[in-house]
């Protein structure tokens, strides 16, 4: 008997039978104050479609699709996707390292010719939209907290507050606020850019210096706090930020150079553009930082902190670095959605934005530029699409719950995310096998 | 070259190190002796900036770096390695040695050679992960690293823990090689007799407190070391 239920293939069916079964609940209907136990029990005896086939009771489709799971975890997941069992190949250090880059070029550049022809091919306005305000958009910031997170391994919880004084310092400028603009004139957008990455940076540098000390919870709770206190800070500064109303003045894009005359408008499609343009320079510019000198440095200080100090990084310096840097992508995320829209306010400043971006980081790859990029495209165009063509009984408000299955799910098979960085992989191997000083900087034990 | 005078430090409301005084000279390898929580890693910390003294006074090279910051010991000239080895795990051997060097400029790749000609071993496994190596090549690499910033005062804390006699032997043995190619050397060690066979001098440390320092010929003689350190028994004591 003890041996059936401890047997690995039992342990992996009834995990499969637990996950499908929290998925038909997910999926199932809902309850009401009169029967509140009616959504539980209705997601297995409500009568069902068995995919269209014939008509039976819910739980027969979700047992079958547990059986699926079962079968082809057991058959093919287990081999190769599990990190313990690719510890020889990922120990192989430089040659396949060298070898991957090519691959990882040749795929970027089809994705950006992809990218390019895209609203050529997409004519839905709502795709249009999306592409820039929900994927374009949201791929800059996973690749700047991706410097943050996976860079600099900092937990950082408030991004969503680096975004948030991108939009109002673009609010700001061009005058949209009650607070007079800067010289009192009321600038394109496009100055914007600048002034506020350098606002947003100087953020970074503000809130680092006397944060960045802390280690691992402390900081996550410290940048969370922060991220709660600009939402607070801008729904209630009513006569410097226009309080819960936001604005809704903010102007498009515009170009006027001699002859050349552009003004970005209502249409998505120049903005995915322009977008994408910044997309492509802090994707180069964070690959090459990435190599260099601080790149190392982060790399050095989130596997040992004090090892790196004895080699003579400063760790401070290094991590403040990263915040700044990494929020220099929300800022100018900031920027576009301010102006594309023409309206902010407070309330899309959630901690659950910043919870989404992290959630696109991890998923993707902390570290690797290239699985943030994908897991960000991945993500964002299924949430979109939940919201474009939502299944049945699918409710917007329960993406979070798909999102959070979604981090469970990566965390068992693929712990180091979509397309893990190697680094990232070695440094999970390593530290289950007892090696090096991660766990410190994790649980915040001082050394 | 470097002057310890009066230095306490503590750890929140425990007193780790009651105010010692010591004194390293330029060309020496001397060796900190002590038991297990006598305070001798505190030193070190203390000596690398990891832990600043709350009172008395740290003198290198007639400079005061009582409060210098950690990360600014290697370019001062004094380079630490810490106990537990504390190597990159994800990093090559390579890698490992390149940080040793991060704040040096210009080219280092000779010095890098010559740490391969020093730890021959280091060089059959350049490409391989720190976190792969076995206890002693760590200790290996450790100690290369952190020669990587051309220091004139290494600082080791217990290069001996936990590796065999004959590994514990070679690190030695390199380890006076180091201070004849003109490095002074600052060794922690709680294998007494291995230490005092190469040091010149030493001291020996109980309860946060520096209780005797003599040369080594003498340590190695005196009946209070050999009674704790060495392990003798001596009549009476
Ligand atoms: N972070 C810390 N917080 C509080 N007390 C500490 C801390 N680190 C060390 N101590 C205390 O300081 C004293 C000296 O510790 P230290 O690590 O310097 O000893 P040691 O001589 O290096 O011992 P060992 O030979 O075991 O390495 C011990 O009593 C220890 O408990
Ligand atoms: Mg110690």
């Amino acid at each position: 008997m003890k041996s059936i239920l401890t047997h690995q293939l039992f342990r992996r069916f009834i995990t499969a039978a637990a996950v499908l079964a929290v998925v038909a609940v997910m999926t199932g209907p809902a309850g009401s104050t009169e029967a509140p136990t009616a959504g539980f029990t209705g997601s297995f005896s409500e009568r069902s479609s068995f995919f269209g086939f014939f008509e039976t009771v819910r739980w027969v489709p979700f047992l079958f699709l547990a059986l699926v799971f079962f079968g082809v975890w057991t058959l093919w997941l287990s081999r190769g996707a599990q990190i313990k069992s690719g510890v020889s190949q990922v120990m192989q250090v430089p040659r396949a390292a060298t070898q991957r880059r090519p691959v990882r070029w040749g795929i970027g550049v089809v994705l950006l010719f992809v990218a390019l022809i895209l609203p050529h091919v997409i004519n839905d306005p709502f795709w249009q939209a999306a592409m820039v305000e929900q994927i374009a958009v949201y791929v800059l910031l996973a690749i700047g907290l991706n410097v943050v997170v996976g860079f600099a391994g900092l937990l950082d919880l408030g991004f969503v507050a680096f975004y948030a004084i991108g939009a109002y310092v673009t609010a700001w400028v061009t005058g949209a606020l009650p607070t007079p603009p800067l010289f009192g004139i009321h600038m394109d957008p496009f100055f914007a850019i600048p002034i506020a990455i350098v606002i947003v940076m100087v953020a970074g540098i503000v809130l680092g210096v006397p944060t960045l000390r802390l280690r691992g919870d402390y900081l996550a709770i410290v940048t969370l706090g922060f991220g709660e206190i600009i939402t607070i800070f801008a729904n209630n500064l009513y006569g410097i930020t226009g309080g819960s109303q936001g604005t809704s003045l903010i102007p498009h894009f515009s170009l006027h150079i001699g002859p050349i005359k552009y003004v970005w408008g209502l249409a998505p499609v120049p903005y995915y553009y322009l977008t994408l343009v910044f997309v492509v320079i802090f994707l180069l510019a964070f690959s090459l930082l990435e190599h260099s000198r601080v790149g190392r440095a982060w790399t050095a200080i989130r596997e040992d902190e004090v090892a790196a100090e004895s080699v003579g990084i400063n760790p401070l310096k290094y991590k403040v670095m990263a915040f700044a840097i990494g929020a220099s992508t929300a800022g100018f995320a900031g920027v576009v959605t301010a102006s594309q829209s023409n309206n902010i306010f407070p309330s899309s400043f959630s901690l659950a934005f910043s919870i989404n971006i992290l959630v696109l980081v991890i998923f993707g790859g902390m570290g690797s530029i290239f699985g943030v990029v994908l897991g960000a495209l991945l993500i964002q165009t299924g949430s979109m699409y939940l919201l474009h063509s939502p299944p049945a009984g699918y409710q917007s408000s329960d993406l979070y719950i798909y999102l959070g299955a979604l981090l469970v799910v990566m965390m068992i098979f693929r712990p180091a995310g979509l397309v893990p960085s190697r680094r990232r992989r070695r440094e999970i191997v390593l530290s289950e096998a007892g090696e090096g000083h991660m766990n410190e900087v994790l649980t915040g034990d001082q050394p | 070259m470097l002057q310890v005078t009066d230095a306490v430090v503590r750890y929140g409301a425990i007193t780790a190190l009651h105010g010692i005084s010591f004194n390293v000279d330029q060309g020496e390898i001397v060796t900190l002796l002590g038991a297990n929580g006598a305070g001798k890693t505190t030193t070190l910390r203390m000596l690398s900036g990891l832990h600043a003294p709350s009172s008395g006074s740290i003198n290198f090279e007639g400079q005061d770096v009582t409060k210098t910051k950690a990360h600014d010991f290697t370019t001062l000239g004094i380079s630490h390695v810490p106990e537990g080895r504390r190597i990159f795990p994800s990093m090559s051997v390579e890698e490992n040695l390149e940080m040793g060097a991060f704040n040096r400029k210009g080219s280092f790749s000779d010095d890098m050679e010559r740490m391969y000609v020093t730890f021959p071993i280091l060089k059959d496994r350049r490409k391989q992960l720190g976190g792969n190596l076995s206890g002693g090549e760590q200790q290996m690499l450790a100690i290369a690293r952190a020669l990587m910033s051309q220091p004139r005062l290494l600082l080791l804390d217990e290069p001996s823990m936990g590796l065999a006699p004959m590994i514990v032997e070679t690190i030695f043995r390199i380890i006076g090689e180091i201070r004849d190619s003109g490095t002074t050397v600052f060794v922690v060690e709680q294998n007494a007799s291995t230490a005092l066979h190469l040091a010149d001098r030493g001291y020996v440390m109980e309860n946060g407190r520096i209780v005797f320092g003599d040369t080594a010929q003498n340590l190695l003689h005196d009946e209070r070391v050999r009674a704790v350190y060495l392990g003798e028994s001596v009549e009476g004591a």
